[in-house]
């Protein structure tokens, strides 16, 4: 391990929260009346006026500024959150979409450009992903589950077919059952063959009248592809249920498989992973729902429309749409990112990306299962999934692991998930990576491999040289600190 | 790993001990081993009715949130009210002041199905190939 110097330029101090550099009349701001106070007048005064805290402005900058150079991301090193696709963020796409954003949504001459390159957005996923229609509204993944399961749901009722269970594989992430359970349904662990893939025969032992849907991830979590999707697809279909697919790691195929000729039915994508728009707190998300012309006329309102009066329109209700789900143009400016990134690639670019994604992946997963327990042999896609099987001898976890690599100037990768592999390390490099990058961080798990037969308690201790050090998440999670309004100066 | 003689297990590593009629459950020593620090703890409440398997509550550590399955077929009694604010006995104490809920016992058979003591030793051992 590094010495513990830190690993920005920064001073190790404390940044003290807003309510912390408050003080009376510190705020010197006089805002502007826009109108005449008069006519507020009516307006009842607020019961508790929010306590909000008094700073001056350069107080504010520096406060923000200094929070800024404490924060790390893809734009600082790699990334390698398995299953979040922390991706390299085109310039481009953010240049492209800020000459959009002071259109007004009402204003529809001005948008006419906007819903051409939404309609070619669409189109562009369609094929890429096989599918015959898509709504792009859903704000992020578990907002697109939501939507799909809902489009199902109102196809099922249309049929008068009253199915309540949606199947689920062990390897799903939780946000699956979330979604199926807000939508109405129940859903049931189905487990994962020992190959790390779901075996159509273990789904056939679940399959009933009862059954709407099973929900999977292609490739799954363990960054196995699902190699019985075929025969999954038709045992579904012939029992009258549908095939969902989450598309969360769709960046493995893209270019390469289309989940619509594996017969799946309805699928979200997330325009943030796959499509290099920025997120974890850099951005909202996108998460386009694309189905088969079957369950189209269910999906949401509105629809874009090329023959509208005055050229192309939105049409605010179609007969058997499930409603809205966002308001305006979804997350637009996240869109048209997508769609910059999907055009500056173009067809051979985008299976080119995926592909070397996977190299890369795998180039990390030779090197790394030297060291560490691969706990699943079978070939692997864009991620990987690791244990702590070996260093667990010596008392080392997991979590320390994930915490050293900080020292190293990593964001640790994804840990304890999936849940089908106890003390899991998952690791998806993406295709941003250089392989220097990729050795360095290679270098990193080695050095903290062997760390953890010589030196087990600075592993336990680490990080030292962040500039927030071990925190006690056990105390954190049972002395819940949810607003600053909370913060009980006595520990 | 301690897995006292006595009690009855599941695969999923609840552990249940009869007392006249109910029966008390929590998870084994096995299983808070694995999840780690316990940080919040939620049984369904008395009066709850449940089929075996059927989830009797949540248990959450830093890790991960897992179910806690009923290992028979009964209504809840009793709730652990203590795990509300200590959860770490789950970890400290897993068979006793970290039980989780009180159940009636529906019918004995349920229990026969269950693991004794060895069988549960030889099934972790198992499990760990």
């Amino acid at each position: 391990m590094p010495d513990p110097t830190p690993v920005t330029s920064c001073p190790m101090v404390r940044e003290p929260l807003l309510s912390e550099l408050s003080g009376p009349g510190r705020n010197g701001l006089t805002v502007p009346r826009p109108f005449a106070a008069g006519r507020c007048a009516d307006i009842p005064a607020a019961l508790n006026p929010p306590a909000l805290p008094e700073i001056s402005e350069v107080e504010t900058v520096r406060h923000y500024t200094r929070l800024s150079r404490l924060n790390t991301g893809i734009d600082q090193g790699m990334y390698p959150l398995g299953s979040c696709t922390m991706k390299y963020n085109p310039r481009i796409g953010e240049e492209i979409a800020s000459r959009i954003a002071d259109i007004h949504p009402a204003d529809e001459a001005a948008l006419q450009p906007v819903l051409a390159w939404l309609l070619d957005l669409k189109a562009t996923l369609e094929d890429l992903c096989g599918m015959d229609d898509s709504c792009l509204w859903p704000a992020a993944g578990a907002h697109g589950e939501l939507t799909g399961m809902l489009v199902i749901r109102e196809a099922l009722r249309r049929r008068g077919d009253d199915r309540h269970k949606v199947l689920i594989p062990d390897t799903a992430h939780g946000t699956n059952s979330a979604s199926c359970t807000i939508a109405g349904f129940t859903s049931v662990n189905v487990p994962s063959g020992p190959d790390g893939f779901l075996k159509a025969a273990d789904l056939e032992r679940h399959l009933d009248g009862d059954v709407a849907a099973l929900m999977i991830t292609n490739p799954n979590t363990l960054g196995i592809f699902e190699q019985e999707i075929d025969r999954i697809a038709s045992l579904l279909h012939a029992n009258g249920s549908f095939l969902y697919m989450d598309g969360a790691n769709m960046n493995a195929i893209m270019g390469i498989a289309r989940p619509g000729d594996m017969g799946v039915d309805c699928m979200h994508l997330n325009l943030h992973k796959t499509f290099g728009t920025p997120h974890g707190g850099g951005g909202p998300g996108s998460g386009p729902v694309l189905v088969k012309r079957g369950l189209a006329p269910y999906l949401p309102d509105p629809r874009i429309v090329r023959n509208a009066p005055g050229g192309i329109g939105l049409v605010a209700r179609s007969p058997e749409s499930i409603g809205m789900v966002h308001s305006c143009l979804g997350n637009v400016a996240v869109l048209l990112k997508a769609f910059v990134y999907c055009l500056s690639l173009g067809p051979d670019g985008l299976r080119e990306a995926s592909i070397r994604a996977c190299l890369n992946a795998n180039y990390l997963k030779e090197r790394l299962k030297k060291v560490f327990d691969l706990p699943y042999p079978t070939p692997t896609l864009h991620e990987f999934v690791l244990s702590d099987r070996v260093q667990k001898v010596a008392g080392v976890t997991t979590v320390d692991m994930a915490k050293a690599l900080m020292e190293y100037g990593f964001h640790p990768p994804t840990v304890y998930f999936p849940l089908v592999v106890p003390g899991a390390i998952m690791i998806e490099p993406t295709e941003s990576e250089p392989v220097g990058e990729l050795a360095r961080f290679a270098d990193a798990m080695g050095d903290i491999a062997s760390r953890a037969e010589t030196s087990p308690d600075l592993l336990h201790a680490a990080p030292r040289g962040t500039p927030v050090e071990r925190i006690d998440e056990v105390w954190a999670a049972r002395n819940l600190v949810l607003t600053w309004n909370d913060l009980n100066p006595s520990r | 790993m301690n897995i006292p003689e006595g009690l009855r297990y599941t695969k999923d590593h609840e552990w249940v001990r009869v007392e006249d009629g109910t029966v008390r459950m929590g998870i084994t020593d096995y299983a808070q081993h694995e999840l780690g620090d316990v940080v919040f703890v939620e049984i369904k409440p008395a009066g709850t009715q449940l089929k075996a398997g059927d989830a009797v509550g949540t248990v959450e550590s830093v890790k991960a949130v897992s179910d806690v399955y009923a290992p028979v077929a009964g209504t809840v009694t009793e709730v652990n009210a203590e795990l509300e604010a200590s959860p770490e006995l789950v970890n400290s104490d897993c068979y006793g002041r970290g039980w989780m809920a009180a159940l009636t016992l529906a019918s004995t058979p349920d229990l026969d199905a269950l693991m004794d003591a060895a069988a549960y030793r030889a099934y972790l051992e198992q499990e760990a190939k």
